[in-house]
């Protein structure tokens, strides 16, 4: 199936298979390996991207689906030389271990410190009325879509808390 | 040059305290960790290899004796290659350091979900559909399933029976005699078992996730008999391994088969739920408990006798008693490990094998023992600290657990704490205090690096040990920018490549200390260069930020040097290793909260004390901790594999089923180390430090879930139903 995409700002015109997952589009069709398989079913949030401004996990739904629409993938949001600053918070705070999880992780956290700043709550949000304070609590919550079996957690919500404020 | 040397006796030198570049221990990040965040360090399946094809491997759904492939309806599906099932498809995995080739074949099949053949086709989604229409034809039934319902094989070599335990038992102030149970393990690393193979002419080039490429190199070539040389295998990123990478797995040779049969390439990456199945679990276990202690609280007595399980044939048995043999006293002990054979999946080395689940059963019945004999649990495990070995007359070599109790009972705050369990409300939250003791084995392994000492002033590190989240890339460029006194920015470090010097492997926590006493051997004959050089003895050679200094002179390197030094170090254990205990020591201490209604834990602090040697690198070894922690509370309140009691196969075989902590289960994890050197680990004055962290963790949480409730839970993990049921 035809499929246009702006991936990372750029435009990609891809013939896929239909049964090609976004996800797998990324990887294997436009060799975009940042983005990571580590279920294939919406139970680990290694695929997180950002679609249209929302994260979703790109393993969970179809390229085909996506035509037209804008994706923002880990290449998109800093490069080694010129890391965005939670690419660098995770460095400094040791974000993460082998590193496999990490493009989820900090896809997730760009899109979800976006979802705060726009006043979205959480179930641990107890104020519904202004913009939620980014406590730790409310960026473990939403943060736990995105596993971690290295299990650098404290340190990932050290790094986000250190953007946020 | 190669430079040798083997831990005889203890290195009293203790050089790297007196060098003057000042990086080792620092808290460093990680050079590679630029590559990590913006997706650019390259994972096994993501090399993009010219004209690669897709394979999806098959499992079998039940056990007995494959008649038929039954490959017709796959192989007529559009885009299909060919379907590939061989004798040199491998029934699991190797166990770590195997060196050979684990049960080969596919007719057996001893397990359920064991996988039998490969479907490859020029797209992933052609492949995976393909795969589906397999038609197995599997005849006959299985064995046994149920590791309580067979006679067990015993472990010989960790027997102990010591004394008379049942007259200490009969004659015992207080004792504690309980049997607990622990529930099997995944290992669950993030990145699944991934494999591209690539054959030019007879030469195999395998881009694979392993941790242990000196020996996966071997295991590869043996499964698939050819010559070692013929083999390469990358592996310079590693998403993870926990164990379940030790060893070379199915797709590399399912990988390595298909590819030789097509003449092209392949890929096959497990699907999660392969990796649950096909890859080794940790064992559940049943644990006796026995503790005899008189008046005072000094143990007379000490029994621990475990059950666990594995396939016929592996001969893997989860080392559950590991620490028990030396962490505590008592004279009369009774200490087993017996084997159930059965046809669960098979059960291998997942993070910290034996103390993992060993120790949070000890520090429970070390809790059910403080409490009958009314003594602080803290004070409990201080009293009973044995001068030497109880077991064999042999000392510690170093060993600062009371100092990591009595550090993390300070900073916790733990004379303060409620002591009677049930005592202490927050609303509809019971809030409880519990603390248990860490202890894991230490151990080094051979291990060679070649180090190069540029013209430039710039130095290269090569060797095929791994990097598996562990920070071996950070932790000998430290150790190499201290020896030749560079800054750390001037030291590469190349890992990952089977055709480099053979590291140790990443496994049992010997990585950082056994390659990086590899490094320092070699960096310790660059310095022999530079000196033959500068015409000066060692004793008067400095080396920092890139300049030689002796005498009054000081001298940047680029200048000395009219050629590359180059050193291969090697290193190897000796005598040291059987002559002193070692091991790394710690102690948790947790607060928990359990719901009054629901039974539901939530841990809301948690203080992890270590002392392991030397610490590397501050940065990377706190992270270790952390993760080990959140790894206790993971087995503590959540980590489960569920086997179907009809055919042993594991029914929640993926991320959504067996519950890994996630972000809002860990609380901001706070983590001490104590100075430490130990002269008899290694010349680095280090231990291990990648399993420490978890040895013990879950006991800390489930002896603070009694003090909050009065509930003792003996059968992990502590879920919500054994609280209520408890509390009931």
């Amino acid at each position: 199936m035809q499929t246009r995409l702006t991936v990372n700002g750029e435009e990609a015109a891809l013939d896929l298979d239909p049964r090609t997952t976004l996800l797998d589009a990324l990887r294997h069709h436009l060799k975009l390996t940042g983005t990571k398989k580590g279920c294939d079913h919406g139970q680990c949030g290694a695929c997180t991207v950002i679609v249209n401004g929302r994260r979703i996990n790109s393993c969970l739904t179809l390229a085909c689906m996506h035509d037209g629409d804008a994706v923002t993938t880990i290449e998109g949001l800093g490069t080694p030389g010129d890391l965005s600053a939670l690419q660098q918070a995770f460095v400094d705070h040791d974000g993460y271990q082998c590193g496999y999880c990490t493009p989820g992780q900090i896809c997730s956290a760009t899109a979800m410190l976006a979802e705060a700043r726009d006043g979205w709550p959480s179930v641990v949000t107890d104020d519904l009325t202004g913009a939620p304070a980014l406590s730790r609590e409310e960026i473990s919550e939403r943060m736990s879509g995105n596993l971690c079996r290295c299990a650098a957690y404290s340190n990932i919500v050290d790094a986000i808390s250190e953007v946020a404020e | 040059m190669t430079r040798s040397f083997t831990m005889d006796k203890p290195d009293e030198r203790r050089r790297l305290d007196a060098m003057a570049q000042g990086v080792i221990g620092k808290p460093l990040s990680r050079p590679d960790g630029p590559l990590k965040v913006s997706g650019t360090a390259t994972y096994a399946a993501e090399y993009d290899i010219e004209g690669a094809a897709h394979g999806v491997l098959v499992r079998a759904p039940r056990f007995g004796t494959l008649t038929a492939l039954g490959r017709e309806a796959a192989e007529v599906m559009p885009g299909v290659l060919g379907v590939f099932s061989s004798d040199e498809f491998l029934r699991n995995p190797a166990q770590g350091t195997a060196d050979e080739a684990p049960v080969q074949g596919t007719r057996d099949i001893a397990y359920v979900g064991q996988q039998v053949a490969l479907v490859v086709a020029e797209t992933f989604e052609q492949a995976r559909d393909a795969a589906y229409r397999m038609e197995l034809e599997i005849e006959g039934t299985g064995g046994a399933v149920d590791p309580e319902a067979v006679e067990p094989e015993r472990q010989d070599d960790e027997t102990v029976d010591q004394g008379d335990l049942d007259a200490a038992m009969r004659a015992a102030a207080h004792s504690v005699d309980q049997v607990y149970r622990t529930a099997g393990h995944a290992a669950a690393a993030m990145e699944p078992h991934a494999a591209i193979a690539s054959w030019d002419g007879g030469k195999l080039t395998l881009y694979g996730s392993y941790q242990m490429l000196n020996f996966n190199k071997n295991e590869l070539a043996d499964s698939l008999g050819i010559d070692v040389e013929d083999v390469h295998i990358l592996s310079p990123f590693v998403g993870g391994g926990f164990g379940s990478k030790l060893g070379i797995s199915q797709e590399a040779i399912a990988a390595a088969v298909a590819a030789r049969g097509l003449g092209r390439p392949v890929s096959v990456v497990m699907t999660r739920q392969q990796v649950f199945e096909g890859i080794m679990r940790r064992s559940e276990t049943r644990q006796h408990v026995r503790l005899a202690c008189d008046e005072n609280g000094v143990l007379t007595g000490l029994g621990h006798e475990s059950l666990v399980s594995n396939l016929p044939d592996e001969p893997f048995a989860e080392p559950v008693p590991q620490s028990t043999h030396f962490l505590y006293g008592g004279e009369n002990r009774k200490i087993s490990l017996d084997v159930a054979r059965i046809h669960r999946p098979a059960a291998g080395s997942v993070r910290a094998p034996g103390e993992a689940v060993g120790m949070p059963v000890l520090e429970n019945a070390m809790d059910e023992l403080a409490e009958a004999a009314g003594i602080d649990p803290v004070e409990l495990r201080k009293r009973n600290l044995p001068d030497c070995h109880p077991e064999e007359d042999i000392p510690y070599s170093s060993r600062k657990y009371a100092e990591c109790l009595e550090e993390g009972a300070k900073r916790f705050g733990w004379a303060d704490r409620n002591r009677t369990p049930g005592g202490l409300r927050e609303g509809e939250w019971l809030i409880g205090h519990g603390m248990a003791g860490a202890s894991r084995v230490n151990q080094t392994g051979e291990a060679a690096a070649r180090v190069t000492l540029h013209r430039d002033g710039s130095a290269t590190v090569a060797t095929n040990m791994t990097d598996i989240g562990t920070g071996t890339y950070t932790v000998l460029g430290q150790i190499a920018a201290e020896m030749l006194g560079l800054p750390f920015d001037k030291v590469r470090v190349e890992l990952g490549d089977s055709k480099d010097p053979d590291g140790p492997g990443s496994g049992g926590s010997w990585g950082a200390s056994s390659s990086g006493s590899s490094v320092f051997i070699a960096c310790e004959g660059v310095r022999e260069k530079i000196c033959e050089a500068l015409g000066c003895d060692e004793g008067d050679l400095t080396l920092k930020d890139g300049d030689a200094i002796h005498g009054n002179t000081r001298t940047p390197l680029s200048d000395l040097l009219d050629a590359d030094i180059e050193v291969e170090g090697k290193y190897e254990p000796g005598d040291t290793a059987e002559a002193y205990v070692q091991a790394g020591y710690g102690a948790y201490f947790c607060e928990v909260a359990v719901n009054r209604f629901t039974g539901e834990t939530r841990v809301r602090r948690m203080l992890g004390v270590y002392a392991a040697g030397r610490i590397l690198n501050e940065k990377t070894a706190r992270s270790q901790c952390i993760g080990g922690m959140t790894w206790g509370i993971g087995t503590a309140l959540t980590e489960e594999l569920a086997h179907d009691p009809r055919d042993g196969h594991i029914v929640n075989h993926d991320l959504a089923e067996y519950h890994v902590p996630v972000n809002l289960d860990v609380p901001a994890l706070d983590v001490v180390f104590i100075k430490e050197r130990d002269d008899a680990a290694c010349p680095l004055q280090s231990k291990g430090i990648g399993e420490l962290g978890f040895c013990g963790a879950a006991g800390a949480v489930v002896n603070a879930i009694y003090n909050a409730t009065g509930v003792r839970v003996r059968s992990y993990p502590a879920t919500l139903d054994k609280v209520i049921a408890g509390a009931a």
